[in-house]
């Protein structure tokens, strides 16, 4: 093959990856215009206020409200971080601080499996275990924001543990060193000195977890009761705005249709905001 | 015969099958400063670790013979005790990413000393490494932000906070400009009076101008050791005099 060949080969394979590589931001820019296009007008057509803080959700009466979802998605999504967060960050310490090789041979691909079970898994094992234990043992249905933040809050745990476990990871040894040498034990060094020093990629790691959470679908229809209203008690059932768009999508039509797309309008924001403080939070530890 | 500080017996040190300290016995003077050279990987800053233990936290490290601190054997002494006795600073200042004052207080915390005293001791501590004047209006600024060279004194001052007796310095000046290492040395020399000091140098100059008394390594084993003038003017063992006339290292 001749050296001009050669170099118009080269150069056509940078074109083709390249192509490669921003279709991935084609598709994000269709997917906003697809979803800002539908859902948009409604916002024009019904009100802003109506819709955000409507209370009541009859699309085909007129009423848009999605208030008590917006609530309740973020209901949930504290709630998983409650139970999420602590367990996966515990996790995390333990792998990066205190597992020999053999714990982590055999915890990380653990984790990596944990990731990979389909969500409507963990809404099966939901619906079929916890579901009747909150209603046996503490009260309610038993579909209930209860049971949705403990489901969610086990979906969580591969994306806490997996940032947090880094974040700690790049921690330089010379801080644990350091800490060390002045006679601290090893919980002193990790709690006083690892912990806070990794902690932006820590909370990274909790509002990527928070992203996961409010996007969840399928797992939250199935424990979460769907009822519209905000949940008075940790024992009431509620409704996400996934839920809503999935549960209604397949018959809905006109307006209920347009409504339901202003539904993942106000989803896509509440994820690009999230997405955006953790990239805030990492990039200042970056910085640092 | 003097009193040692620290001292070591027959002590040999293994990394997995590597022979890292053979047969190594060697004594540190109290309120005088010691200091080991040698070319790198000749096991000094092993050595030196050996005193606070900290070799422990490598995997596959083995021990045999004896150490002493304060003629106690390294067994009996409680090991959180000993990191307090025999304090430590790195190559690299390695200052926590807190506050200056996160820094200094926490030994403090994790001795559980009164908060009361943090004041005092702190202003002590800092004075003592000559950064009260620079540093006690920014006592809330991040550590990490301050100079090389403060950092290093600020890691001094750290140690000093627990109260040690000891003061271990691993290769201190490597990662500083040569004005930040006489102004450490000189540090060095007025904490002599209250401490005891071993410093491991890259630095035979350095070696030579602070250090009462000199230990020269090579390959694990102290080749010899003795009064800083003797070593570099008249050395016993001609590996030493290969050394420190640039023969070698």
């Amino acid at each position: 093959m001749s050296s001009k060949t050669a170099v118009l080969k080269e150069r056509i394979i940078k074109q083709v990856l390249t192509v490669f590589a921003f279709s991935s931001i084609l598709f994000l820019f269709l997917i906003f215009a697809f979803i800002l296009v539908e859902g948009l007008p409604l916002f024009y057509k019904a009100g802003v206020n109506s819709i955000i803080f409507g209370m009541k959700w009859a699309p085909t009466k007129g009423f848009f409200g999605i208030f008590p979802m917006i609530v309740s998605s973020f209901l949930v999504t504290f709630g998983a971080l409650i139970i999420g967060a602590p367990l996966g960050l515990g996790c995390a310490v333990y792998l990066a601080e205190y597992a020999g090789k053999r714990q982590k041979m055999f915890l990380k691909p653990a984790l990596e499996l944990l990731a990979g079970i389909p969500s409507v898994v963990y809404g099966f094992l939901g619906v079929l275990y916890i579901v009747p234990f909150i209603r046996n043992f503490v009260g309610g249905s038993g579909f209930s924001l209860l049971a949705t933040s403990i489901v969610l809050g086990v979906m969580i745990l591969p994306t806490v543990i997996s940032i947090s476990y880094d974040a700690l990871m790049s921690v330089p040894r010379s801080y644990r060193e350091g800490a060390l040498a002045m006679g601290s034990t090893k919980w002193q060094t990790t709690w006083r000195v690892v912990i806070p020093s990794g902690k932006s990629g820590i909370l990274a790691s909790c509002i990527l977890g928070m992203g996961r959470a409010v996007g969840e679908t399928m797992a939250v229809i199935m424990v979460a009761g769907n009822a519209l209203k905000i949940p008075g008690s940790v024992l009431d059932p509620l409704r996400t705005l996934t839920s809503n768009i999935a549960l209604e999508l397949s018959y809905a039509s006109g307006d209920h249709r347009m409504g339901l797309f202003s539904t993942g309008v106000v989803l896509l924001s509440i994820i690009m905001v999230l997405n955006y403080f953790a990239n805030v939070v990492i990039r200042r530890k970056v910085i640092k | 015969m003097m009193d040692c500080a620290l001292k070591t017996e027959k002590l040999n040190l293994f990394y997995g099958t590597f022979h890292g300290l053979k047969n190594v016995d060697f004594c540190v003077y109290r309120n005088a400063i010691t200091s080991l050279i040698g070319p790198s990987g000749c096991g000094k800053s092993t050595l030196l670790r050996c005193f606070n233990r900290m070799n422990d936290i490598i995997d596959d490290v083995s021990v045999n013979g004896s150490v002493l601190v304060n003629n106690r054997p390294l067994e009996e002494i409680d090991i959180i005790e000993l990191r307090k006795k025999v304090g430590m600073v790195f190559q690299r200042p390695n200052p926590f990413p807190f506050s200056v004052r996160e820094n200094l207080v926490y030994g403090l915390k994790v001795h559980g000393y009164k908060r009361s005293d943090y004041d005092d001791i702190m202003e002590r501590c800092l004075r003592a490494v000559g950064l009260w004047d620079d540093i006690k209006d920014k006592m809330n600024t991040p550590a990490l932000s301050l100079s090389e060279e403060m950092k290093q004194r600020l890691c001094v001052a750290r140690v000093l906070t627990v109260e040690p007796e000891i003061i271990l310095l691993d290769e201190p000046c490597s990662a500083l400009d040569p004005i930040a290492t006489m102004k450490i040395e000189e540090l060095m020399i007025e904490l002599k009076r209250f401490y005891t000091i071993l410093i491991v140098t890259h630095n035979m100059q350095q070696a030579a101008r602070v250090s009462d008394y000199t230990g020269f390594m090579l390959l694990g084993d102290l080749i010899e050791f003795g009064e800083t003038p003797k070593i570099f003017t008249a050395p016993q063992d001609e590996r030493t005099d290969g050394y420190i006339t640039g023969r070698f290292g």
